[in-house]
């Protein structure tokens, strides 16, 4: 317990700076002996260019790249950033401290933020920059004390905010893990104090199926985090048809207001044009694309070029047909382009448009526009933008093809989390060394050491003590003593 | 006029926690008086006739390594010796030893009357003398006064004891001795509450009517290794004598559920709390009811007698009950009852209101050690004895007060345990308990604590630099087995595969190939034509350091972050009422423990890191008052 002072003054703490939120600018800031070093790791020039941070002037601001490096050390653009260093003494921790201000967006925040961890800087606790702050003679007591007053009352908050979170299935599954760990902690244990009574032959192999089990369940967990992401980030979506089909009534009616403007001229559209929107419970990062057509209009084009591009990156497509025409060309070239995208496990669904209107197709007709290509069609929904048919449906249909109810419960608020993702990847290291313990043979009173720090690990997610539960559990579970 | 005699020490009280505490301050140089109801209960065994075994054969070699008595004793007067969890890793090795009571008792009475400046009175200490809120002397009995410096509480499990068999109450302490009635109105007179344990014990039973050929015999080690650092390994090698294994079975615990109302236990009679991981046959047949028999050892008394003791089922129930119930289990058919099992109740202290250093926090130089601060077991009565010992002579002497760390030894764990946590029932020392326990091994006591024995003067010079040489030798030596390459030569593949061990793909040092589960320093020996002599002490450390250096590594980082929070100390006189910000609990807590240092305070219940940094900002805040950096 008490990490606030774990490392006190030694080490590179770094956190999001800025309150978590959708919108604006996201600052990630690194305070500590390592703040340059780390920030030199993860940051590249406009060309793409290592930097030696702490050679900088003191006190300036550059832009460049925030890049993740694989293990053949090949690197990935993650982020557009203005990046900047102050000198010790000369910051608010009165440490070098080097700010990363990055487009915002909790997943990319949150990503960028995993690296500076990664890259070896320490997740700061509440408070902490403002404690160094003072410790450094940076602020006076009275408004260290005010902070802290306030960190205080945000802790008991935050405590509060997340027993709430915690009540549903992750909590569960958390205390669920621990549980397992713990009996196992408190077998070997009790073997080791009532050796006469208790034997651990054969217990290794048993230990052995616990691990890989306990592994299985975290990685499991750790995979959703990534769905939580999904849902908390929400669902990259792109309108997707040909000209005049209806995507932009599409979009204002989901956003609720006239956004882009909407005529009957063909290609009226010319760019993209993005909204966020909450549609059955989820959130959807809508693009509405130009209609994709063959064009000679040059801007026009651009926006097709842009609409494909969108199309490539979309978790989901709603694909929007006009039911008052005939099926044409342009309506079989993007069914292409989705095929290729379905194979890649992209969502889509397919949005009959204009049912108020004299209706010239039929449902064999549209779906044959994948069969006949040896795909299955996707969800198919009919609607009109003008009635608002079938609008409904439609947020049903997303809930159930992101299975987001499942989801929610599971992951929305947990996994999203950094610190919750660190402890668990932690807790799952741990096991991994146990079964390494195990594999090279040696006695069972080494593994309680790494199974004691995968129990403590996830017990921060809960925020629970570790000190007595595995005393309380020998007595409860064992008969010891003589 | 009132009869007085001058003294430095009072040691109130004469089993594991007196006699250490009496020995460590005579031998300091103090003036030193040890009290007892009955001199021939000195170091007197009154439960189980074993000293050591798991996480407790640990506290007695580092009493050991700091100048107790203990290991000394148990060596003289062993009758059976068992290294246990031998297969297991090194940390939790632990020496297990049968004692010969009635010689163990008799060997430790010798010691303390040979100790210049200690002397034995038979008395029953009645009341602390204060003045001031500090402490100037005891009054005994017969109403005279022995004015002293310090006086240590040790009074066991006899103050305001009382046994219980079945419906029979006895006014008594244990094994029927006389009782201390009068200091529990001192000490609540001078504001040291006190509350109420309780523990048991099993029949004894006559040995010749115990049908041996139905059980399983229990032998010792063939090779015994003795408890101190200062045994000869030569003198242990003794004829040994063997226990018994049997088992309880259903028909024994139908007897008892049929009697269990009649159990003052469970019939509520017994106010006191018992330890959980001492429970009585009782206990284990309704708490574990799943469990179709329990296990029983019988552990013979000593040589002289035929008394055994049967361990595994101590017991409160009624005299026929009783007889009924131990005539289930095989081989003791026909067993005859020397002295019935009981249960005892008896006052105690609550440990939260002692310091680290086991001296009150309400009285000045009143301290308290043993059963009488909520522990169970010899090995943690003796341990702490010996630590409020040297602790009341370095506070008579000026010297540092000696406080052992969680990560240095078990003894620092169960006097910080002891101390710190809210402890409801007689507290045992487990291996569990130990967060650094690969660190704290039984092998490796007197490379951790010989160096604070010889800072209070426990140790001798030469006792000292023995351990200061090994330690050199130690570390010269792994870092040569580090240094010396072996390579993929052929004449090395053969000498591998004849050990049945993997060739060689690329050069290795000698360290990385003992670390091979099938090699050891031992089987290397052909590979390494340098090798100097070295004392089996040192082999022996050399091989675990190397072996389990990755495991070591692990554990010392956290013992780092963990001793950063220790060393962080909080001063006597902090108030709290003065820290801003600090939440209700936090603060009720604070003020009733009073941690002395972060890393204490960080261990209470109720205590949130946020109420930390709060603590830290305004230790800070003082700190920078006072001008200091």
């Amino acid at each position: 317990m008490a990490l606030v002072f774990d490392h006190l003054h030694t080490d590179t703490i770094a956190a999001i700076a800025t309150a978590m939120s959708e919108a604006g600018i996201g600052i990630i800031r690194i305070s500590g002996p390592e703040a340059a070093a780390i920030g030199s790791r993860l940051y590249r020039t406009p060309n793409r260019q290592k930097t030696d941070i702490s050679l900088w002037r003191p006190g300036t601001i550059r832009f460049g790249y925030i890049v993740e490096t694989d293990r053949d050390g090949k690197e990935k653009l993650i982020d557009e950033v203005m990046l900047s260093f102050m000198k010790a003494p000369h910051s608010y921790t009165t440490e070098d401290t080097v700010e990363i201000n990055t487009h915002g967006g909790m997943f990319l925040m949150n990503r960028t933020l995993e690296l500076v961890l990664a890259a070896g800087a320490r997740l700061a606790e509440p408070g902490e920059f403002t404690k160094r702050a003072f410790l450094g003679g940076r602020i006076d007591l009275a408004r260290a004390e005010a902070v802290m007053d306030l960190i205080s009352s945000e802790n008991e908050f935050a405590r509060k905010t997340s027993a709430a979170q915690m009540e549903g299935a992750v909590s569960s599954k958390i205390r669920e893990l621990r549980e397992k760990i713990l009996y196992e902690i408190a077998f070997i244990e009790s073997a080791l104090d009532d050796p006469e009574n208790y034997t651990l032959e054969g217990y290794t192999d048993k230990l052995m199926d616990t691990c890989i089990s306990l592994e299985m369940e975290m990685n499991d967990l750790l995979s959703h985090a990534e769905e939580g992401r999904i849902l908390k980030e929400g669902i990259r979506t792109a309108i997707i048809g040909r000209p005049n089909v209806g995507k932009s009534s599409l979009l204002n009616h989901l956003a609720g207001e006239e956004r882009a403007i909407v005529t009957e001229i063909e290609g009226t559209t010319r760019d993209t044009l993005s909204e966020t929107v909450r549609v059955g419970g989820v959130l959807l990062h809508l693009t509405d694309t130009a209609g994709i057509r063959e064009t000679e209009d040059k801007v026009e084009r651009i926006g097709v070029h842009r609409a494909e591009k969108a199309l490539e990156n979309a978790d989901l497509i709603l694909f929007l047909i006009d039911s008052s025409r005939e099926l044409s060309q342009e309506d079989a070239q993007i069914a292409e382009k989705i095929i290729m995208r379905l194979q890649e496990g992209t969502k889509c669904i397919l949005l009959v448009n204009k049912t108020d209107l004299s209706s010239e197709i039929k449902e064999e007709e549209v779906k044959s526009l994948f069969i006949s290509r040896g795909c299955e069609c996707p969800p198919l929904l009919f609607c009109s933008l003008q009635t608002g048919e079938g609008m409904k449906e439609l947020g049903e249909y997303i809930a159930k093809l992101f299975h987001t109810g499942e989801i929610a419960e599971k992951n929305e608020i947990f996994l999203s989390n950094v610190r919750h993702k660190n402890a668990v990847r932690e807790a799952l290291e741990s096991i991994c060394l146990v079964k390494e313990s195990i594999m090279n043979g040696m006695s069972e009173d080494f593994f309680s050491i790494d199974l004691m720090n995968a129990y403590r690990v996830l017990g921060t997610i809960l925020g629970e003590a570790v000190e007595d539960d595995l005393v309380e559990e020998i007595f409860s579970k064992f008969c010891l003593g003589k | 006029m009132e009869y007085h005699i001058d003294t430095q020490v009072c040691v109130i009280g004469a089993g594991h926690a007196g006699v250490e505490a009496a020995l460590a301050c005579s031998r300091l140089g103090l003036k030193t008086v040890i009290f007892t109801m009955n001199v021939d209960s000195i170091a007197m065994m009154p439960c189980n006739p074993h000293i050591g075994g798991s996480s407790k054969g640990h506290l007695v070699r580092e009493i050991d390594a700091m100048g107790g008595e203990m290991g000394k004793n148990i060596d003289k007067t062993f009758i059976q010796s068992k290294m246990l969890n031998v297969s297991k890793g090194p940390a939790v090795h632990s020496l297990r030893t049968q004692a010969d009571k009635a010689e163990y008792s008799k060997a430790m009475r010798q010691v303390l009357e040979q100790q210049e400046n200690l002397t034995i009175r038979q008395a029953e200490v009645t009341e602390i003398l204060t003045e001031d809120r500090k402490v100037t002397g005891v009054r005994i009995h017969t109403g005279t006064v022995y004015r002293c410096e310090a006086a240590i509480i040790c009074t066991g499990t006899y103050l305001n004891a009382r046994c219980l068999v079945g419906e029979s109450i006895t006014e008594t302490g244990p094994g029927g001795m006389q009782r201390s009635t009068w200091l529990k109105d001192s000490l609540n007179g001078i504001g040291i509450p006190l509350r109420r344990f309780k523990t048991g014990t099993p029949a004894r039973m006559d040995g010749r009517t115990l049908d041996y050929s139905k059980m399983t015999i229990q032998e010792g080690d063939k090779v015994v290794i003795p408890f101190s650092y200062s045994t000869d390994p030569a003198d242990v090698q003794i004829e040994q004598v063997p226990c018994y294994l049997t088992y309880t079975n259903e028909e024994t615990h139908d007897i008892i559920r049929q009697n269990i109302d009649r159990s003052p236990i469970y019939a509520g009679i017994i106010e006191g709390t018992g330890p959980r991981y001492c429970p009585s046959i009782e206990d284990k047949v309704v708490k574990f009811s799943e469990k179709t028999r329990h296990q029983v050892f019988i552990e013979p008394e000593g040589r002289g007698t035929n008394e055994v003791y049967v361990d595994g089922m101590s017991s409160s129930m009624p005299d026929d009950v009783q007889q009924r119930m131990y005539r289930t289990v095989p081989g003791l058919e026909n067993c005859v009852i020397v002295k019935n099992a009981y249960a005892i109740e008896y006052d105690c202290v609550n440990a939260n209101l002692l310091k680290l250093t086991l001296e009150t926090r309400e009285i000045d130089g009143l301290f308290c050690a043993g059963q009488f601060n909520g522990s169970s077991g010899y090995e943690e009565a003796a341990a702490q004895g010996l630590m409020a010992g040297i602790n009341a002579s370095m506070k008579i002497l000026g010297g540092e007060p000696l406080i052992l760390k969680r990560s240095e030894a078990y003894i620092g764990v169960l006097i910080d345990d002891l101390v710190t946590k809210d402890n409801r029932e007689p507290y045992r020392m487990m291996t569990s308990r130990a967060e650094y326990r690969l660190l704290l091994r039984q092998d490796n006591a007197d490379l951790r604590l010989r160096k604070y024995g010889y800072r209070v003067g426990l140790i001798s010079q030469e006792e000292y630099d023995h351990v200061c040489r090994k330690e050199r030798m130690i570390e010269e030596e792994v870092k040569r087995l580090k240094s010396i390459r072996i390579g993929a030569a052929r004449e090395n593949q053969e000498y591998l595969r004849a050990r049945g061990s993997a060739d060689l793909k690329t050069a290795c040092s000698l360290a990385e190939l003992m670390c091979r589960p099938e090699l050891s320093y031992e089987s290397v020996a052909g590979l390494d034509p340098d090798r100097p002599v070295l004392p089996k002490e040192v082999t022996e450390q050399v091989e675990i350091n190397i072996r389990y250096e990755g495991y070591i590594a692990r554990q010392k980082r956290q013992v780092e972050q963990f001793e950063k929070m220790e060393n962080r100390r909080i001063p006597d006189n902090i108030d709290y009422n003065d820290v801003g910000s600090l939440r209700l609990e936090a603060r009720q807590k604070l003020k009733e423990f009073r941690p002395s240092s972060i890393g204490q305070a960080s261990r209470l219940s109720g205590v949130t890191p946020a109420d930390i940094s709060v603590l830290l900002i305004h230790l800070e805040k003082i700190r920078s008052q006072k001008g200091e950096i």
